[in-house]
């Protein structure tokens, strides 16, 4: 270890303020990539499935007409 | 049946067809020039109007100013084909695109690159640049201009099918232009000092060799993306 | 030989593949990152050149390398995607950008965060930073033309094109900035001197090195799926799939 102390560790030898705003700003970043990638995964399974759904109800829309016609 | 064109009737058609459209539509040189002087009287509102400072920068706005008139004369590059689907039926016929497109650019250099080359000196003039700058301006504009006709034909050809494809085109374009631009204002800062500057020359022809050969095909490629 | 790689080019396959991998990788990175950034920032020692500012190293050496070879990554992917019309690669090479663009990103304000105490400026036109900046327009130049065209293969196409040109372009701009440069720079602070580090402080840098670059490995495979879902959204497969999952 080489802060005696975490109040040493956090003030970095008076340089705490840009180490950890560059800490903080590279994984903040990073975490939004991470975040935006995940959700797009989320959005994209809704919008396949909704689609499906439309589809399906859409199939079985014209199935009825059908039997209504003869 | 009809005899095959060959690849210099196939270009010389294609260039006097572009010609042509130019001398209808006048406007469309024209602006780009006004557009420059403008930009370039600007640069001594801005600053102030000290010799010394206007001598300094003189060489980087010009080039600057000559990267954005070109930037907006680029559009008309394939734009109206496009849209009047004369670039579907150049893209369907048995020439090679290669050729086409390479009359397209040659066509647009004279009609964009030329004028900026013949105005440049009195833009010279106007910022009070070196005396012994003055080769060096027009050598680096000769050998530049083409290169930002050619490297910027791939830009148009990517964004031509899209609606509102003229910013995305200086987004795509501009960073591709900064070696020419460090080359072309280096030379000129160089001859200012009574520095030999045929090193910045000789870099600027091989840029200009390379854009030569590699452009066209990768506009040709574009093209085919964007038009189906 | 490589006939065992032919089914990957079905997109099934390969978004298995992926799915298998994605914890591995996502479990080492974040693994490998935990001990790189503890060590780096509480265990690495000090010496007399530098004071504790530069523990912005640890990431800042990691994101600029890897940007670079995320690009090269890229290119690749473009250039195979090309030669042998795999849709695949155009989806991997267009998952990779954003991450390119991040990591560009991250380069460039770390680099700045650190120049503040070191250098005493922010920002210095330093070949190094001008040529980040530059690659990181090429990347957002990238990211804005796939994002312009409705149809994925066609934006895959055009930001190809636009991906190979860059490719070709960005040794030179290099080269041109790196020379700009040495006329340019005047009474402007040099650029840092990076003396031989001890191997107490090299040892965790090549942990970050190594954890970022599997950090990057897992945020493609992400981004992979994700685009492999999107262009193959009406193939029975990608319905199956969602069906069983949004049950």
């Amino acid at each position: 270890m080489h802060f005696s102390n975490f109040a040493d560790f956090i003030d970095m030898g008076g340089y705490g303020f840009y180490v950890w705003l560059a800490y903080g700003i590279t994984f903040g970043l990073l975490l939004i990539l991470t975040l935006s990638s995940i959700f797009k995964r989320k959005s994209l399974f809704k919008e396949i499935n909704a689609k499906q759904r439309r589809d399906e109800k859409l199939q079985k829309l014209r199935a009825g007409n059908k039997n209504h016609e003869p | 049946m009809n005899q095959p064109t060959s690849y210099a009737q196939t270009f010389y058609n294609v260039f006097k067809r572009d010609m042509q459209v130019a001398v209808r539509n006048k406007g469309d040189v024209i602006n780009p020039l006004i557009f420059l002087i403008i930009v370039i009287t600007l640069f001594p509102l801005g600053i102030g109007p000290e010799t010394a400072v206007l001598t300094r920068i003189a060489p980087g706005i010009i080039w600057v100013a000559a990267l954005l008139a070109a930037l907006l004369s680029l559009e008309r590059l394939f734009k109206s084909d496009f849209v009047d689907g004369s670039l579907e039926q150049m893209l369907l016929s048995p020439q090679p695109l290669f050729i086409m497109v390479f009359a397209k650019i040659t066509a647009h250099w004279l009609l964009t690159g030329v004028p900026i080359i013949i105005i440049a000196p009195l833009l010279a003039m106007m910022l009070h640049m070196e005396q012994s700058a003055y080769p060096a301006l027009l050598i680096t504009l000769l050998l530049g201009t083409p290169i930002l006709s050619l490297i910027g034909a791939i830009g148009v050809a990517l964004t031509v099918g899209i609606k509102k494809g003229g910013v995305l085109l200086s987004l795509l374009i501009l960073p591709m232009y900064i070696p020419v631009l460090i080359f072309a204002t280096g030379a000129i800062e160089a001859a200012s000092v009574n520095v030999p500057y045929s090193g910045h020359v000789a870099i600027m022809a091989a840029l200009l060799i390379g854009a030569l050969t590699l452009a066209p095909l990768a506009t040709s490629a574009a093209l085919r993306v964007s038009t189906n | 030989m490589w006939k065992w790689l032919h089914p990957y080019a079905k997109p099934e396959r390969s978004y298995q593949l992926a799915s298998t991998l994605l914890p591995w990788f996502t479990i080492s990175s974040i693994i490998v990152l935990i001990i790189g950034v503890v060590w780096a920032l509480a265990f690495a020692p000090v010496d007399i050149y530098q004071k504790d500012y530069y523990r912005i190293i640890y990431i800042h050496v990691p994101a600029a390398t890897l940007s670079m070879s995320v690009y090269m990554a890229m290119a690749s992917a473009t250039f195979i995607g090309m030669v042998w019309q795999l849709k695949l690669s155009d989806a991997a090479a267009a998952a990779m950008a954003p991450i390119g663009a991040t990591l560009t990103t991250i380069a460039l304000v770390t680099g700045a965060i650190w120049g503040a105490p070191s250098w005493g400026t922010s920002w210095v036109w330093d070949a190094r930073l001008t040529s980040y900046l530059i690659l990181l327009f090429i990347y957002l130049g990238i990211i804005a033309l796939q994002n312009a065209f409705e149809d994925k293969v066609l934006a895959s196409r055009a930001a190809g094109i636009l991906t190979i040109v860059g490719a070709v372009n960005i040794p030179i701009i290099k080269y041109s900035v790196e020379w700009w440069n040495t006329l340019h720079q005047g009474a402007t602070i040099s650029k840092f001197e990076q003396p031989s580090m001890g191997d107490d402080m090299l040892y965790p840098l090549l942990i970050n090195l190594f954890g970022f670059a599997l950090m990057i490995a897992a945020l493609s495979i992400v981004r992979f799926r994700n685009e492999v879902l999107a262009r193959d959204s009406m193939r029975p497969w990608v319905k199956e799939l969602v069906a069983k999952e949004c049950k």
